[in-house]
């Protein structure tokens, strides 16, 4: 992380130093864990300041059977800008039975498709977004399907007189170590 | 009009190995195939923590450049028609279809080719591929005068275009406009200069801006950059380095030996005698691969690259599996429709369609 970054985090803190984590660098990209309640603050914030006039991508995550219930939900913000090269995402948790979190759409309106494409696959409702409705699949379509509960769906395919069932189905290979895909 | 191309793409790669992900993204947004291809395979090299050796990673710009070159002709050819301009419409397919051969001749497919692969490229150029490229390279500035002989000061374009569908730089932004879109009103945002991926810092081209902010201005840029990627192709054949086309780890790399056989890629038939009569290793290798495919270290990434129509990016999940956790497209063409009731608003029906052909929205890549 190199010392623009910083400072840009370091500002963020100083805003909002119980809402805002430590950054955490990954693979070259930096990430700062948000409260849930302040996000909106804090992005326009960022979007002024930093300033981070683009938001490239916001998207979730189901966590299912890999996080404990309160964190099931992750939200990714993704921040660029044209001004410079930096990016910076955010990550909200968002626990199992309280799937909600502040719109940030009035700070970037970019999020409007973007939120309500999360609310469509994956039922978290965005407080304050001026239409949220589902966006890809019908008005009328039950349940959430990027949630990990739900199916793929599909149906059986004949083969050579076999039938095969859908992937999300099909029987798995008797391991499933596969290699190990680091480098050495 | 978004939703009926919805297809799952993102909730099929979730139960699919690594390398399968590619054939799901390549049909993203179909008219830039290898750029989603690049940008998933990108964001899983990342992960893995493999750099493409330098070989791969032109050729990969050099099919990036002429995907970009073939998807503005499909823009310029429907936008054109759209407006009117029917001979622009044979025109701009004449041409991409010289470009579709180009890509059938390397990959087997004309399109959604899933020739990019974690870790480099399914198999290297066929001999000739060079003396074709250059061959169109040679033959396209010509046709790039002969468009904007007949467009450019055309009196109706003109008519139908400047003034219409205006999109300020501030509005742009704020939208999460990218692309051309952003580079017509007057922001010289473009990814392969300000963060340069797969060697592009390596190559000499400008970045088409205007200022106006209109369709008219959004032709001219697309225009310009067709002139552009037609100068980075020629500076790739000219420097195109030696080498293998995959990362050297046996681990990642896909074990069959490809060729291009009668009926597309398929496996070599040296590499099927060697495995299936040879060697019991090397069939317990590509057993394992093939059917389970490579760990990948969890943690999560974004990689983005600058598409035809904007920023392009990935974000990939990894838990440590065989199976991406999550795959989401950040696609360019579902976030710049956006911009279309700004751009339309107490204007004429008939701006409409100007206004969404400028935005050239693929709605595979919409819905994914």
């Amino acid at each position: 992380m190199d010392d623009r970054l910083a400072s840009i985090v370091t500002h963020a803190r100083e805003r909002f130093p119980m809402a805002v984590s430590e950054p955490a660098e990954a693979f070259g990209e930096v990430s700062v864990e948000v409260a849930r309640d302040r996000i909106a603050d804090l992005s326009k914030i960022l979007r002024d300041d930093a300033p981070f006039e683009l938001l490239s991508d916001l998207s979730a995550v189901d966590y299912l059977g890999v996080n404990p219930s309160e964190r099931r939900f992750l939200i990714a913000y993704h921040l660029s800008s044209p001004s410079h090269p930096h990016r910076l995402r955010m990550r909200v948790w968002i626990p199992e039975g309280d799937e909600r979190c502040p719109t940030v759409t009035s700070v970037w309106p970019t999020a409007n498709f973007h939120e309500r494409e999360v609310f469509d696959f994956f039922g978290i409702t965005f407080e304050g977004h001026p239409s949220l409705r589902r966006i890809f699949m019908p008005d009328e379509w039950e349940g959430y399907p990027q949630r990990k509960d739900y199916p793929l769906g599909g149906t059986n395919v004949q083969y050579h007189g076999a039938f095969i069932p859908p992937p999300d189905v099909r029987k798995q290979p008797t391991t499933t170590t596969g290699y190990p895909g680091r480098l050495s | 009009m978004i939703g009926y191309l919805h297809t799952g793409i993102e909730k099929n790669t979730e139960v699919r190995n690594w390398t399968q992900g590619v054939t799901f993204v390549t049909r993203a947004d179909y008219l830039a195939s290898f750029f989603n291809e690049a940008a998933y395979c990108m964001s899983v090299e990342r992960l893995l923590g493999a750099t493409p050796p330098p070989r791969a990673q032109a050729i990969r710009v050099l099919l990036m450049e002429l995907n970009r070159i073939a998807s503005h002709l499909v823009w310029l050819a429907t936008g054109g028609m759209e407006l009117g301009a029917l001979s622009m419409m044979l025109y701009g397919f004449r041409e991409r279809e010289q470009i579709l051969d180009i890509f059938e001749f390397i990959t087997g497919l004309r399109m959604n080719h899933a020739f990019i692969r974690p870790g480099g490229l399914s198999t290297d150029l066929p001999d000739g591929t060079l003396e074709k490229v250059k061959a169109f390279v040679d033959a396209f500035p010509a046709k790039v005068d002969e468009y904007e002989e007949l467009l450019t000061e055309n009196q109706i374009w003109i008519d139908r275009n400047r003034g219409v569908g205006i999109l300020e730089a501030d509005v742009a932004l704020g939208l999460g406009v990218t692309g051309p879109l952003l580079r017509a009103a007057g922001v010289p945002h473009d990814l392969r200069k300000q963060t340069p991926y797969s060697g592009y810092e390596k190559y000499d081209f400008d970045v088409a801006t205007k200022t106006a902010g209109d369709c008219e201005a959004r032709y001219l840029v697309r225009v310009k950059e067709m002139r552009e990627s037609t100068k980075i192709v020629g500076q790739v054949i000219e420097s195109l380095p030696d080498g293998p086309v995959m990362v050297e780890d046996r681990k990642i790399a896909w074990p069959a030996q490809l060729a291009l056989g009668e009926g597309g890629l398929g496996n070599a038939p040296e590499y099927i005698r060697k495995i299936m009569g040879e060697s019991m290793e090397a069939l317990i290798h590509h057993f394992k691969l093939v059917t389970e495919g490579f760990n990948v270290p969890a943690g999560e990434v974004y990689v983005p690259l600058e598409s035809p129509r904007g920023e392009l990016g990935y974000h990939i999940v990894s838990t440590g599996g065989t199976k991406p956790w999550r795959v989401h497209g950040r696609d360019p063409s579902f976030v710049n429709l956006q911009a279309m009731p700004h751009m339309v608003r107490g204007r004429l029906i008939a701006d409409v369609i100007a206004s969404v052909a400028s935005i050239d929205p693929v709605m595979g890549g919409v819905d994914r």
